[in-house]
């Protein structure tokens, strides 16, 4: 039998202390081992519940099985079809990134890309004309990630774009999100111009029919391998993307060459795609959403399942409260500005792509991608730092998501809402930065964090739903 | 002369740090007075009385900073000087020095990094259930120095913590003593075989100081929360002590130190005690019991040791002429020893007014014309305050009121000396024993003090050191509680 107490009476004590310095001092004198939190009280106003959700038994087992979901999550590129076959969108459903929002409270850069998607659909034969539409309510809005779907930045969906399909069989579910677009005037970051519409439907045309005989013919696409090997080459899969697209590009290649199209096509396909730095975040996202899927719905878990931005507000979900989101309004993402833009051409944060960090990669990786400070601003440590903070939000480490710098260590993941909320530490977010007025398109990078209210309105709930 | 007071609002540090800023800005060149500290209501209460204007929607995570200057050009270098005082504090130790190193966050992160088995916890009330389960969670057993912890939930820590297999020492726990290290309050006494379950921190120094003055040793102490054998908690945390006891090779025989238990639990905990196959000795406080003194001496005598004179220093008595007050005032930073001066009190004087949840009770002021008894650690004399054994100035000013008041017949005190405890505690209580004398006798009023004293020679402080700086103040000094607070009935003739 072991000795009880953990051998509390016989081992050489070890201590870790919260709240008066003086007492660690006292240990220190006595030369213990003593470990400091920098103890500080936690956001306003929620000791009562933190109290309620910390004393839930149900809540270690909880989020143990979330980590242990959300980590084990495959993510398998399937199959690339328009959103009307893979996702069933209606013609007249449009779906965008972050919370449930109307067209009277939609930002900037959103209205620009719902815009750029009437005028794609053929609903509208002006952009005057769309927006009327748009404001009169003719058509449906709806959150990607109520149909288990992701859209980086403005995240607008319609039905004749075309979608990767990416598949979970461990917990049989399915993800979705859009072709990416390249950078400079792209529907995500709010233009609708006409050369952004006729790429759209070029995109339809010719090089979603050509990504879908590729991945038919070279076999499904493993996207998780792809994450875990791109944080070894300087990528975080969020804003830093170039050995995760050149790796998916190795991929798809063979299949694209030998596709059934005409040489030109194929030509185009490939030097756009080969163009396109974050070619590969459209894949990275849906394996993201996978993994996070997987954690919803358990309950007592205290992790979050969600982190998403529609340019206005931002919304989290957590697991133990199923699809409830919990919202605030959207921060402005501080960084390095495109040409001659500055910090008030820059829009609230949008898009679905935290969901990378709600994964345990982009922000939660920076330490894996120290060049991308010259991207959104700070130095190295900074990014060291940086994912270093965030093992202190999470409920775990990534098996699979390694990095080397840390000695392999796994990737923070599994955002524990107490942990949030006792720190008054917020998740780090690398971000694209959309223009403010609709049609701008991006116009910087940087970094951004959630409004810190979301973090509270979940614990309310959390602590509500605990059995009494 | 300027005052100067502002608010930071959100910024926390706990209340020993802010004593020590306080007290360095305080002597620093131009300044008068200093207090910076967390807006609780009662400190608010002790700035106005320092005659400061406080802002009226300040709040207890909001900091104050109030200072009086020699003139206007003076408030800058004060405010300069709580800035760097501030930034003393800032500097977190544990830390490797790296420049990607980051803290732990939480508590629980902590425990993981360093492997600690214990965890001690002394956040304002309000948090520390919170901090506790964090720290059982991640397997450590808690010393929980906080107090303001409900009964319920300091029964569901412990329950979560027998399930995790480790030990809730608390709420409101101020001593332990743990493979020789000290947590909290604790004095140095040398190892022996000696096990104490303490349901009162004070009440375990001083069984801890008496052995140690016996030629005892001590093996562990492991505090348990005052209210651990009450009805409602079960002697969950004592049962879960005394089975650890049990298998610890240096542990021989227990001394469990506690007020009155319930009955049935005392039943419960006996029958566990003995089917274990421990000799579990009882100090039990409260009215018609053994004090804490003869209660060790019964345990010393029982396990075939010698009960020694116990420590004792006599000072020169007052002049005869001088005339008397009638009343005892008897002035308490330790909550066990206050309980303890204020049974054997009752007993020979009769009504005794206290804040120790007896009637009479004291009134909002704590003062009363007759017998007096204050706890100065109560809950609600250290809301966003350090403890009186850590800053004695709540209780020094009033040693100062009692010296003027001539219904005040004799000073009872005690000094809890000790890790944790003010670094000279005597110091300061022989120069405020020696003006309230001086202060009482220039009025033609005798005016005896005397002093309880817990400590040993080995801690920090020096028992023997302090002993005599408190009796050349004019001090008589005991290390038994209880032959202190008899002393005092004496010098009223109310001894019996």
């Amino acid at each position: 039998m072991t000795a009880p107490l953990h051998g509390l009476l016989t081992a050489d004590p070890v201590v870790a202390t919260s709240g008066v310095a003086l007492f660690a001092d006292a240990l220190r004198d006595q030369a213990v081992p003593v470990t400091e939190v920098g103890w500080r009280p936690p956001m306003p106003g929620t000791e009562a519940d933190l109290a309620r959700v910390m004393a839930d038994p149900r809540r270690e087992a909880a989020n143990a099985t979330a980590l242990a979901r959300m980590t084990s999550a495959e993510a398998v590129l399937v199959d690339v079809a328009p959103a009307s076959e893979a996702l069933g969108l209606e013609r007249g459903t449009f779906l965008h990134a972050g919370p449930p929002i109307g067209w009277d409270r939609a930002s900037g850069p959103l209205r620009g890309a719902l815009v750029g998607a009437v005028l794609l659909e053929g609903l509208a034969d002006t952009p005057e004309e769309a927006e009327r539409r748009l404001a009169a309510g003719e058509f449906d809005l709806e959150p990607c990630h109520h149909r288990g779907a992701v859209g980086p930045m403005a995240g607008v969906v319609s039905p004749s774009m075309w979608v990767y399909v990416l598949r979970d069989d461990v917990h049989g579910n399915t993800s979705w999100c859009s072709l990416n677009e390249g950078l400079g005037k792209v529907l995500r970051y709010g233009a609708y111009g006409p050369e952004v519409v006729d790429r759209l439907r070029w995109m339809g045309a010719v090089l979603g029919p050509i990504l879908r005989q590729a991945v038919r013919s070279t076999g499904p696409v493993d996207v998780r391998a792809i994450i875990a090997q791109m944080l070894q080459m300087g990528d975080e899969g969020h804003n830093r993307n170039r050995a995760g697209s050149l790796m998916l590009l190795r991929e798809l290649l063979p299949g694209m060459i030998t596709a059934d199209a005409p040489s030109s096509d194929v030509g185009e396909a490939v030097r756009f795609s080969g163009a396109n730095e974050h070619f590969f975040l459209n894949l990275g996202m849906p394996a993201c959403k996978l993994a996070t899927r997987a954690a919803e719905g358990i309950p007592g878990s205290t992790v979050v399942t969600t982190m998403a931005r529609n340019g206005t507000d931002f919304g989290i979900r957590v697991s133990g409260t199923g699809d409830a989101w919990f919202t605030g309004p959207a921060n402005t993402p501080e960084g390095l500005f495109l040409g001659d833009y500055g910090p008030d051409d820059a829009n609230p944060d949008i898009g679905d792509s935290a969901i990378t960090e709600t994964g345990g990669i982009g922000g939660f990786a920076m330490a894996a991608a120290p060049a991308i400070v010259r991207f959104v601003g700070g130095d190295v440590p900074f990014a060291l730092r940086a994912t270093r903070r965030m093992y202190e939000l999470t409920v775990g480490e990534h098996p699979l998501f390694q990095v080397p710098v840390l000695g392999f260590r796994g990737t923070p993941v599994g955002i524990d809402v107490t942990k949030v909320v006792r720190t008054g530490e917020l998740p780090q977010i690398n971000t694209g930065m959309a223009g403010r007025v609709a049609g701008t398109g991006q116009v910087g990078a940087g970094l951004v964090t959630p409004p810190a209210e979301c973090f509270p309105a979940a614990l309310a709930a959390l602590a509500a739903a605990v059995p009494r | 002369m300027t005052t100067h007071v502002e608010l930071r609002r959100g910024a926390y540090h706990d209340s020993v740090s802010l004593l020590q800023v306080s007290r360095t800005v305080a002597g620093a060149p131009q300044v008068e007075a200093a207090q910076v500290a967390m807006a609780t209501e009662l400190n608010l209460e002790v700035l106005r009385g320092m005659g400061f204007d406080v802002p009226h929607d300040a709040g207890p995570n909001d900091l104050v900073v109030a200072l009086r200057v020699t003139d206007d050009a003076a408030v800058s270098s004060g405010i300069a000087a709580v800035d760097d005082a501030l930034r003393a504090l800032a500097a977190p130790s544990g830390g490797t020095g790296t420049d990607d190193e980051v803290p732990p966050g939480t508590l629980g992160s902590a425990v993981r990094r360093a492997g600690a088995g214990l965890a001690l916890v002394s956040v304002p009330g309000a948090h520390a259930v919170t901090e506790t389960y964090d720290a059982i969670a991640a397997g450590a057993s808690v010393m929980l120095f906080s107090d303001n912890v409900s009964v319920a939930d300091e029964v569901a820590l412990k329950d979560a913590a027998e399930a995790a297999d480790v030990l809730v020492m608390g709420p409101d726990c101020g001593t332990a003593l743990v493979g020789g290290v000290a947590l909290g309050f604790a004095n140095v006494v040398a190892a022996g075989p000696v096990g104490i379950v303490a349901a009162s921190g004070t009440g375990a120094q001083q069984a801890m100081c008496l052995l140690d003055a016996a030629g005892v040793g001590v093996s562990h102490c492991l505090g348990v929360g005052g209210r651990d054998l009450k009805a409602a908690v079960g002697g969950r945390s004592t049962r879960q002590a005394l089975r650890a006891l049990a298998d610890d090779p240096a542990t021989e025989w227990v001394l469990v130190v506690s007020k009155p238990p319930d009955a049935a639990v005392l039943d419960e905990v006996r029958a566990e005690a003995d089917a274990l196959g421990l000799r579990v000795h009882w100090s039990t406080l409260g009215a018609g019991r053994p004090d804490l003194t003869a209660a060790v001496e019964d345990a010393l005598r029982a396990e075939g040791s010698s009960v020694p004179d116990w420590p004792a220093a006599q000072a020169d008595p007052d002049e005869q002429s001088l005339t008397r007050g009638p009343s005892l005032r008897g002035l308490f930073c330790g909550g066990t020893l206050a309980e303890e001066a204020l049974l054997l009190a009752a007993d020979a004087l009769g009504p005794v007014a206290s804040n120790l949840g007896h009637e009479p009770a004291l009134g909002p002021g704590l003062t009363d014309p007759g017998h007096v008894v204050v706890d100065f650690g109560a809950d609600e004399l250290t809301r966003g305050r350090a403890h009186p054994m850590i800053d004695p100035t709540l209780r020094t000013a009033r040693i100062a009121d009692e010296a003027a008041d001539p219904t005040c017949g004799v000073l009872l005190l005690d000094l809890v000396l000790g890790h944790g405890a003010h670094p000279d505690p005597a110091g300061e209580l022989a120069d405020a024993v020696r003006a309230a004398r001086a202060t009482a006798h220039s009025d033609g009023r005798a005016l005896p003090v005397v002093v309880s004293l817990t400590g040993t020679d080995a801690d920090p402080q020096g028992r023997e050191r302090c002993s005599d700086a408190l009796v050349a103040a004019g001090a008589s000094v005991f290390l038994s509680n209880a032959a202190a607070a008899r002393h005092a009935l004496a010098e009223l003739g109310a001894a019996r």
